[in-house]
């Protein structure tokens, strides 16, 4: 990927992920999110992970994006952000977006100090499902039935916070 | 080829936005979406230093991240939806009972 692609997809994320903080919209919000997210899966294919760019788009665009959305919708919500927004928080947003900022730059600062030497070129097959999975399921196969157990207790979870009480 | 520096950069960017928003926006909805995009810029460092040194651990780790995510998003706008049947809002200052 040569400069100018980059700056273009960098712009497009950092407009999107903005859009997602400050639009009072939720599901204007949400759908900046998606965009983002999607934006985030061609970086990834430009750094040579293409399955995990396949499941930024298919988990998250996919389905944790769904689930955004269908709460956003079930709990009918509106631009109510306006009226919070007048009581007297102004000087506080003011201090988190300079905070913001000046970690931003900090790190950017840091970033552009350290002088990275130019990656070699992967191997054949860098990034494609067989590689990820061969370090999953021989390097990492304890924390992957880990991850199992975390997915059982989410599901539970869920389904004990959301469930109607009969009472 | 650009360097990695430049996507940790952006990747700065983008955790700083989301760290903004989770500070700045009241909607409990919107804060979660903000803590993803923060999630997600983390993501974007491992998989730029997994082509740095050339190896598969950080694309391995982003797939956990990205389990993580899912559990805690399931988890999450469950307890939204159980804390709005209480008490029908999504304003976080509202939201308050668990604060000494």
């Amino acid at each position: 990927m040569g400069p100018v692609t980059f700056f273009l997809l960098a712009t497009a994320l950092v407009v999107s992920a903005l859009t997602v903080v400050v639009h009072p919209n939720p599901v204007k919000s949400a759908m900046a999110l998606v965009a983002t997210l999607f934006l985030l899966a061609v970086e990834f294919v430009f750094l040579g992970a293409h399955m995990i760019a396949a499941l930024q788009v298919i988990v998250y665009a996919g389905a944790i994006m769904v689930l955004f959305l269908f709460v956003i919708m079930l709990l009918n919500l509106s631009d109510e952000e306006a009226e919070a927004r007048r009581r007297g928080r102004a000087l506080f947003r003011i201090g988190a977006w300079i905070g913001g900022g000046v970690l931003a730059a900090e790190l950017a600062a840091l970033f552009l100090r350290v002088p990275f030497p130019a990656p070699a070129a992967p191997p054949a097959g860098y990034g494609g499902a067989e590689s990820v999975a061969t370090a999953l399921f021989v390097d990492y196969a304890l924390p992957f039935e880990l991850t199992s157990i975390l997915l059982l207790i989410a599901v539970i979870g869920t389904v004990v916070l959301a469930q109607r009480r009969a009472s | 080829m650009v360097p990695t520096s430049w996507y940790l950069v952006l990747s700065a960017v983008l955790f700083a936005i989301g760290a903004v928003g989770v500070l700045v926006r009241r909607n409990i909805i919107v804060v979660f979406m903000a803590i993803e995009l923060m999630l997600n810029a983390v993501n974007l460092t491992f998989v730029a230093f997994a082509r740095q040194l050339g190896t598969i651990d950080g694309q391995v780790i982003v797939f956990f991240v990205m389990t993580v995510a899912a559990a805690e998003a399931a988890v999450g706008l469950a307890i939204i939806i159980a804390a709005f049947r209480n008490r029908p809002t999504v304003n976080a200052d509202e939201l308050a009972v668990l604060r000494w």
